[in-house]
């Protein structure tokens, strides 16, 4: 498994998300409540591409007339048929065990930039330690 | 490793043979687009009155919603307006990558043939043809439009269809389903008389305010209940038309169902025919059973695509409702649209695919 380098954390803040092309695949990283996941892009029912959904929570109810909406932020609903997807593990809430989209790993970690290459410095190199948000595949 | 971000439109997915899509909504960019179609006098009474329905809700509509103006999420033009408005945008996203060779345009705003001030449906009728010739047929050859009319003015809606009629790109005439009456009804039969004589099918699309509950059972509670009774009122017009004995008449008259399913034709063939056997002393006009007249005037798009449990039920409802009668359809851009690419949730021979895909229609819209 290798990482892969998909953003500086501070690029996608909470509750957004980067579409990116890892080894031939359309990766979408979110940003849930500080946490990444990152799926596939690709919506299992028709192909849509996920991340141009809307995130909500999830209504739940034990009974006619009483709900509550619990996990906000963390459910997806997909652009075209409203197929809600939880974004910490790709699987659908209809029908998880068959209707689900690949799950990568990620991780942050710190990484050191090169010099020159995120900030212009002019007489001294300068080494700047930033969070930056891995996908391993 | 580099990082990059995927552009905004599709990857194309070029389908195996060029595709003909039965179904596209236009919008106009604003309220105002129609302005130049319309004469002053009725620019000005689309801002003081505006559009009377036979509707029960406020701010909202009986049709599917779940997203907003019920189109999918990702297509609003980069350029502005609502989708289905840019036609380089919906060159981009729809008719390029799927490989779409003819388009059919069918403008459902304004809900004209449910407008109640009729000489405001006729003018509006009139604009809806004219704004589709300017804004789309002229600029797209790939693009077909769909004759509006105000159906109940039988008479006014006649004159429009024989004003359009010459212009070939127009390929079907609407009517709305949610209706005052039964669609079969007789004060409805000057239209069906002219669309026979210009050889122009009627397309029924699950469109109109009538007024009526939406089910048999009163107002229902739930949204999905609404998205499911659209295609409950599919037998309703389907039974009207055939035993009133429009097909009798207008025996040449084509009629395409869309957006109104299909799966539960072969049940309601099943049901009328044995009906008619035991009632036929009722509607002796009638002079075959009901199953004929469905077999040989009525066609209908596939979206909504059947899903069902067990993918090989679709290819035996195929096999039920006709493969001849299935004209492809994805209703771009609203949200239950179907993908061309996943229509189909079981395996079709390319030949099959092309057969529903482009032949059928190209035979019944005479391309």
């Amino acid at each position: 498994m290798t990482k892969h380098r998909i953003a500086l954390v501070k690029e996608i803040p909470p509750g957004s998300n980067k579409v990116v092309n890892v080894r031939g695949r359309e990766i979408c990283v979110f940003n849930v409540g500080g946490d990444f996941f990152a799926l596939l892009n690709r919506c299992p029912h028709e192909g849509a591409r996920l991340s141009r959904g809307v995130i909500v929570g999830l209504p739940e109810s034990d009974e006619p007339g009483c709900y509550k909406l619990s996990r906000p932020g963390e459910i997806l609903r997909c652009p075209w048929h409203g197929w809600e997807f939880d974004l910490k593990t790709g699987k659908s809430h209809c029908d998880p065990e068959r209707m689900f989209t690949k799950q990568y790993k990620t991780c942050v970690e710190n990484e050191a930039a090169e010099p020159g290459r995120e900030l212009q410095a002019e007489t001294f190199p300068v080494v700047v330690e930033e969070a930056t948000v891995f996908v391993e595949m | 490793m580099t990082v990059i971000e995927s552009p905004q439109t599709g990857v194309a997915k070029k389908a195996d043979t060029g595709i003909i899509d039965c179904d596209i909504h236009p919008l106009p960019k604003n309220a105002k687009s129609l302005h130049p179609y319309l004469p002053k006098r009725w620019q000005e009474h689309a801002e003081h009155f505006g559009g009377h329905l036979r509707q029960p809700f406020i701010h909202t509509t009986q049709y599917p919603r779940s997203a907003p103006l019920i189109c999918r999420r990702d297509a609003w033009p980069p350029s502005g307006g609502p989708p289905g408005s840019d036609l380089d945008f919906m060159r981009e996203q729809h008719l390029d990558p799927f490989n779409i060779i003819n388009g059919i345009l069918i403008p459902l705003f304004s809900n004209v043939a449910s407008e109640r001030n009729l000489d405001y449906a006729n003018a509006l009728a009139t604009a809806h043809n004219d704004w589709q010739v300017s804004e789309w047929l002229d600029k797209e050859p790939r693009l077909r439009g769909t004759l509006v009319v105000s159906q109940d003015d039988p008479a006014a809606a006649v004159k429009e269809i024989e004003r359009c009629a010459r212009d070939k790109r127009f390929v079907q005439i609407m009517l709305a389903p949610r209706s005052s009456e039964p669609l079969g009804r007789q004060r409805y039969w000057p239209i069906f008389e002219a669309a026979e004589a210009h050889d122009l099918p009627l397309g029924i699309h699950s469109y109109g305010v009538g007024g009526n509950a939406s089910t048999a059972g009163g107002w229902p509670s739930f949204y999905m209940d609404e998205h499911y009774a659209t295609t409950m009122g599919g037998p309703a017009t389907m039974s009207s038309m055939v035993l009133e004995g429009v097909l009798e008449r207008f025996p040449k008259l084509r009629v395409v169902l869309v957006e109104i399913g299909f799966a539960w034709v072969p049940s309601f063939m099943w049901r009328m025919d044995r009906l008619w056997e035991r009632m036929r002393g009722e509607i002796p006009h009638l002079v075959h059973p009901p199953s004929h007249y469905v077999k040989r005037n009525f066609w209908y798009t596939t979206q909504p695509m059947e899903e069902p449990s067990r993918p090989n039920d679709l290819r035996r409802t195929f096999d039920w409702v006709g493969w001849d009668k299935l004209l492809f359809s994805t209703d771009y851009p609203h949200w239950d649209q179907d993908d061309p690419a996943y229509a189909f949730n079981v395996k079709l021979t390319p030949a099959e695919r092309r057969q529903i895909c482009r032949e059928n229609a190209e035979g019944f819209y005479r391309f």
